[in-house]
């Protein structure tokens, strides 16, 4: 067996699908040509659709509305509970209603330069695009954005850019918009159009002659193990920023849809790219379950210090002015408070690790509002804020108007997830990913309101658009039945994982493997990342796998409604992901948006990119459970935003 | 701290459920409420138990999964989700009920879990606009006055928890229902299917076997974000605004 | 599951059907008829206080209630056509009561094991305080209409002599003042809450109902208790 960090390197990709021509014109030109399935045939189509957040949520609402049968699944008791719920700042679009000078050229060249040049142009482009029709859809279905008096919408702005381009609904962007998708697939659902399964989790995939055919899935009230046939497969189950236990995703948001799609032949691409989001709340201790987001929006107003001199303990009112160091406005005069999240991050991590750091462990940055109360007064900060700042109190128990918050960065998002051609479609035809769950927009680092604007777009607007090609052009007429002996193999597979979980009736539970995996991950693969630590990582993570299969203790039955089934399932996954995310950090010997090599960095300590050798994006090919995969490298061409060092200063 | 829970244990939807006592000792007071059950699940793993079942999700108070009724009260002493609620509410030595929410359309699936899918049906009905992908005008087309926005979102806050539910003493969801009314009816977006839409709602709550309101007011007391007990009346007036309108065009 | 689109179509039941379907439907009956007995009980209140002016006054008035709308109406038409719209309101009110209170327990019927006091006395009382006051009604009925079981010679167009007899006896006190009082509760909820009902409270008019709803509750009791005392102190005798 060789080393897992000899990974071999494969054919690279050559076509992704993206048609030629000007960039502004490719998406019309694909909708153009893509084949169309005749609205009478398409009631014959069975879709099945993984996930119910923005971009499932969404796409069932959409395809069903088209006139497909469309089977969707999620783990949670509601499709209206899905993760995205969760989203507080905006969602950017084009616009321009500031008269500002945004365009859709400009949210393109935002989003490629804050990815850091590891993103496709032509997606990005698209993304821009889509992003205005995605508000008139929203508001059309009631979405109650923020207005001004004069009953037009109102925009603010966010880190990354000088426009103020995101539109918001106070601090619930997110549980607005999914409402949105939710009752526009609440509709679908009385209509018949839509077969929903809440409560149910997807475990495998059925691929069939190289085509996605269904999915098997677990019903969690009953135990079941069913299988569900399709004619094509979207999966929508987000990112995996779960892989470090301490997170801002949900507690049960998971890998094991996208994790589950790799090992059946999907290239999972850039799993090192995740994003450490600036403004989370500190954790309290080693009890902490999850990590709690303050809204990025909140450095529009807020700013950020931490006492000049190290080991300075006095309480935050107590440091005079000229003994703070507002680190962001010194070093980025001009974007301040306000550049991207991996720069912020990066800036936070680095005067904590110089002993700056304020609070319990010195693992902290003062987000402070004195300044912005001072000028507005109260009433608009509470107008503006306020919800964020009920939470905040909640939590930590100190009064933000009184007192400076306290944030530290926590993972957040993951850039990276399946392999997409510019149509979504993975590398197993049939197969779509949507949303978080793919790579495609963000490249090395996600611009705040971007997540919002990219799961509407692949959802309300491309799925919908490319499916049709693919079904068109794939006419299925024998249906797939329950007897066929890859179903029988892949349910067995399912059943055997989870009868082996429940026997090893091992000394530890589920959750005190997923916190020393993430612990080790935080450590060696998150912030600020080393060839030898990663090393160390690589050498680890099959320790604990194997640990894991020794000493793994599940009660119940499977029979059951069993929450610890669930968790030590997940963990299984997580278990083979986190390995490749480091493989992957290992390989990129370059520092780029949120993945940062101390060994790549300029003098002044920023990232620095190294585009002759980094300038693809890795499409890793699964091979085997703890064996070296094979990396696809699909090249980034840039023919309109010319990668520059990216500068904030 | 050191407490002592007392919790609702139901093995599955047709078994009898009874209460059972559990101490918990090393609990911080800047634990929530969840974390506090994490620690005891993690000990009743190990100890060969069942763990205590209960739904959870973002544990930042806005997926609406968090379901606890604590010592009597849906979500507990403070308000706001179980999952914001601290340890800092309670003092050593205290002892806690923990039970599922409570209604006949809220059937509980074990321990601490019940099935709000009725909830689902309710939107289902007629909660949402009918605008299909790609059909929808500019998005200034349509200016709305601030107030009606304002009042629009403040109902759209409703996170579905069913809290409402479970402090009704007659396990009516009119809060619940009235919060999506309002939400839509409000807006100028929503006005084409004013009338079919609480009609519609009212109906389908009826049907799931909800209980009636008698402005017991509990129902907004409970509601983690507020919604107003006077989102009824509106609703109750919109409701009667679409029965005279509906009979009209007969 | 897909009720829902079935009642989407364009055949809707009939009015009344609809109303007396859905729950807020029968609340609205329940708070139409709670009105109309309202209305009722403040004029009968006023008319009870003119005990305090005779036998003589009060019995004319008495006999006044069965000619008004003369020469229209026949002597005691408009008398029973009160008695008949406050009959329907009484049932109606009374039924929509029964058949909303099976639906409230039939939703919730495992109560918490961790009890806790809740609402206001008002509101836990409506469903016995209405039990209480409909006893009443067929009490006051037999007692001072029919005569039933009034204690002593009820006499027939004598109001003022009836009402002396019985607030001449303990008990009949008692049932009078315990059923007012109750009447008192059950309005101060009640007016409020068929406001709430009807669609007529709003966040800037809720202090409004409330004081009102209290206002009215306070007077109608305080008016008809004014009526027992009066006999018992011996003002009225």
């Amino acid at each position: 067996m060789t080393s897992y960090t000899d990974y071999s390197t494969g054919e690279p990709v050559v076509d992704t699908k993206a048609p030629s021509g000007p960039v502004n014109e490719r998406w019309d030109k694909r909708r153009f040509e893509a084949k169309l399935v005749n609205p009478a045939n398409r009631r014959k189509h069975t879709v099945i659709v993984v996930g119910t957040g923005l971009a499932g949520g969404s796409a069932g609402a959409t395809l069903a509305e088209q006139g497909y049968h469309v089977v969707q699944f999620c783990y949670q008791d509601s499709p209206r509970r899905a993760h995205s719920i969760a989203a507080q700042g905006g969602i950017n679009a084009a616009k321009n209603y500031r008269n500002d000078g945004d365009s859709i050229h400009r949210l393109f060249y935002d989003t490629v330069k804050g990815g850091d040049f590891r993103a496709r142009e032509s997606n990005v482009h698209r993304l821009a695009q889509i992003s205005v029709e995605i508000i008139d859809q929203c508001v059309a279905q009631g979405v109650p954005f923020a207005r001004e008096y004069g009953g037009l919408l109102d925009t603010r702005s966010f880190g990354g850019v000088q426009v103020s381009r995101t539109f918001y609904a106070r601090g619930q962007t997110g549980q607005q918009l999914l409402l949105g998708a939710y009752q526009a697939l609440s509709r679908q659902i009385a209509a018949g159009n839509v077969e929903m399964h809440p409560r149910t989790e997807m475990l495998d995939l059925i691929v069939i002659d190289g085509r996605a055919r269904g999915i098997v899935a677990r019903d969690l009230i009953t135990g079941t193990i069913d299988t569900y046939f399709a004619d094509a497969v979207v999966l929508a189950s987000g990112g995996y920023g779960n892989v470090f236990y301490l997170s801002t995703n949900a507690m049960n948001s998971n890998a094991t849809a996208i994790w589950r799609a790799h090992r059946r032949g999907a290239h999972f691409a850039n799993p090192c790219f995740t994003q450490i989001h600036p403004t989370c709340i500190p954790r309290t201790g080693d009890h902490q379950s999850k990590l709690t987001l303050m809204s990025e929006s909140l450095r529009n107003d807020g700013r950020i210090w931490v006492p000049k001199a190290k080991g300075d303990d006095r309480p935050a009112n107590r440091i005079p002015e000229d003994e703070r160091d507002y680190y962001l406005e010194r070093i980025y005069p001009s974007f301040g408070n306000l550049v991207p999240r991996d720069i912020a991050s990066r800036a936070a991590k680095n005067v904590c690790d110089e002993g700056r750091g304020v609070g319990p462990g010195g693992q902290g940055v003062y987000l402070d509002f004195a300044d912005a109360i001072k000028r507005m007064g109260r009433k608009p900060v509470e107008a503006k804020y306020g919800n964020l700042f009920d939470m905040y109190q909640r939590i930590t128990d100190e009064d933000p108007y009184e007192v400076p918050m306290r944030i530290y960065p926590a993972v957040h998002y993951t850039m990276g997830g399946l392999w997409v051609d510019y149509d979504l479609q993975t590398t197993v035809p049939g197969l779509f990913a949507i949303g978080e769950a793919n790579f495609s927009d963000h490249g090395a680092n996600r611009l705040g309101a971007s997540a919002l604007m990219q799961g509407l777009a692949d959802g309300y607007f491309v799925l919908p658009a490319t499916i049709n090609d693919y079904l068109a052009r794939n006419p299925h007429h024998e249906a797939v039945t329950a007897e066929h002996p890859v179903v029988q193999d892949v349910l067995a597979e399912t059943e055997d994982r989870l009868s082996l979980l429940l026997a090893v009736d091992g000394d530890r539970t589920p959750d005190s493997f997923h916190r020393e995996l993430g612990e080790l991950m935080w450590e060696f693969c998150g912030m600020a990342r080393t060839d030898a630590g990663l090393r160390k990582a690589l050498e680890r993570i099959p320790q604990i796998r194997e640990e894991f299969w020794r000493r793994i203790k599940v009660p119940g039955t499977g029979e059951e409604f069993n929450q610890s089934l669930e968790k030590a399932n997940r963990m299984v996954d997580y278990l083979e992901l986190a390995e490749l995310m480091c493989l992957d950090a290992l390989h990129r010997a370059e520092s780029c948006g949120g993945h940062f090599r101390e060994e790549s960095q300029t003098p002044d300590g920023e990232a620095a990119r190294r585009d002759d050798e980094f300038a693809y994006a890795a499409a890793w090919e699964f091979t085997g459970t703890g064996e070296a995969p094979t990396l696809h490298r699909e090249d980034l061409v840039f023919e309109y935003v010319h990668p520059t060092q990216r500068s904030y200063a | 701290m050191k407490l002592t829970l007392r919790v609702w244990r139901q093995q599955n939807a047709d078994a009898d459920g009874a209460m059972s006592t559990y101490e918990v000792d090393g609990i911080s007071s800047d634990m929530s409420f969840l974390e506090m059950l994490d620690t005891l699940n993690e000990e009743l793993i190990l100890r060969g138990e069942d763990p205590v079942a209960f739904d959870h999700d973002c544990r930042e108070g806005i997926c609406g999964a968090c379901s606890l009724v604590i010592n009597g009260d849906a979500h507990g002493p403070e308000r706001t989700t179980t999952c914001q609620l601290h340890m800092r509410s309670f003092k050593d030595g205290d002892t806690i009920d923990v039970e599922p929410w409570r209604a006949s359309a809220f059937p509980v699936i074990k321990d601490l879990v019940v099935d709000r899918t009725a909830f689902d049906r309710i939107i289902q009905a007629g909660g949402y606009i009918t605008a299909p992908t790609g059909a929808a005008p500019e998005a200034h087309a349509t200016p709305v006055p601030k107030p009606d926005a304002d009042l629009a979102f403040e109902h759209a806050e409703c996170i579905g928890c069913g809290a409402c539910v479970a402090a009704c003493p007659n396990g009516a969801a009119m809060l619940f229902t009235s919060a999506k009314v309002n939400h839509l009816n409000v807006l100028p977006q929503g006005a084409p299917e004013r009338e079919t839409r609480v009609l519609d709602m009212v109906a389908q709550m009826d049907e799931e076997g909800f209980g009636g309101c008698t402005l017991a007011g509990e129902c907004a007391t409970a509601c983690p974000k507020g919604i107003p007990l006077v989102s009824i009346t509106s609703m109750n007036k919109e409701w009667l605004r679409a029965t005279r309108k509906v009979a009209k065009q007969r | 599951m897909y009720m829902a689109l079935a009642t989407r179509t364009d055949r809707r039941p009939s009015i009344a059907r609809t109303v007396w379907d859905s729950s807020v439907g029968k609340k609205t009956v329940m708070a139409v008829s709670g009105v109309i007995m309202l209305l009722y009980l403040v004029a009968h209140m006023i008319g009870n206080l003119k005990i305090y002016f005779g036998a003589g006054e009060f019995n004319a008035y008495g006999h006044w209630l069965r000619t008004v709308g003369e020469p229209f109406m026949h002597y005691e038409w408009t008398l029973w056509l009160i008695r008949v719209v406050l009959v329907v309101a009484v049932v109606a009110h009374a039924v929509s009561a029964y058949q909303l209170s099976r639906r409230d327990i039939r939703a919730r019927p495992s109560k918490y094991v961790h009890k806790k006091p809740r609402a206001s006395y008002a509101t836990r009382t409506m469903r016995w305080g209405g039990i209480i006051l409909g006893l009443f009604i067929v009490w006051h009925v037999l007692d001072l209409t029919t005569g039933t079981v009034h204690p002593g010679g009820f006499q027939e167009g004598h109001p003022y002599q009836n009402v002396v007899d019985t607030f001449s006896t303990w008990y009949g006190n008692v049932i009078y003042i315990v059923a007012m009082l109750a009447l008192g509760l059950h309005i101060r909820h009640g007016f409020w809450s068929a406001a709430q009902t009807l669609g007529v409270g709003s966040r800037t008019r809720d202090r409004a109902l409330k004081t009102v709803a209290g206002v009215l509750a306070l007077l109608l009791t305080a008016g008809f208790i004014a009526v027992p005392v009066g006999v018992m102190t011996g003002v009225v005798s």
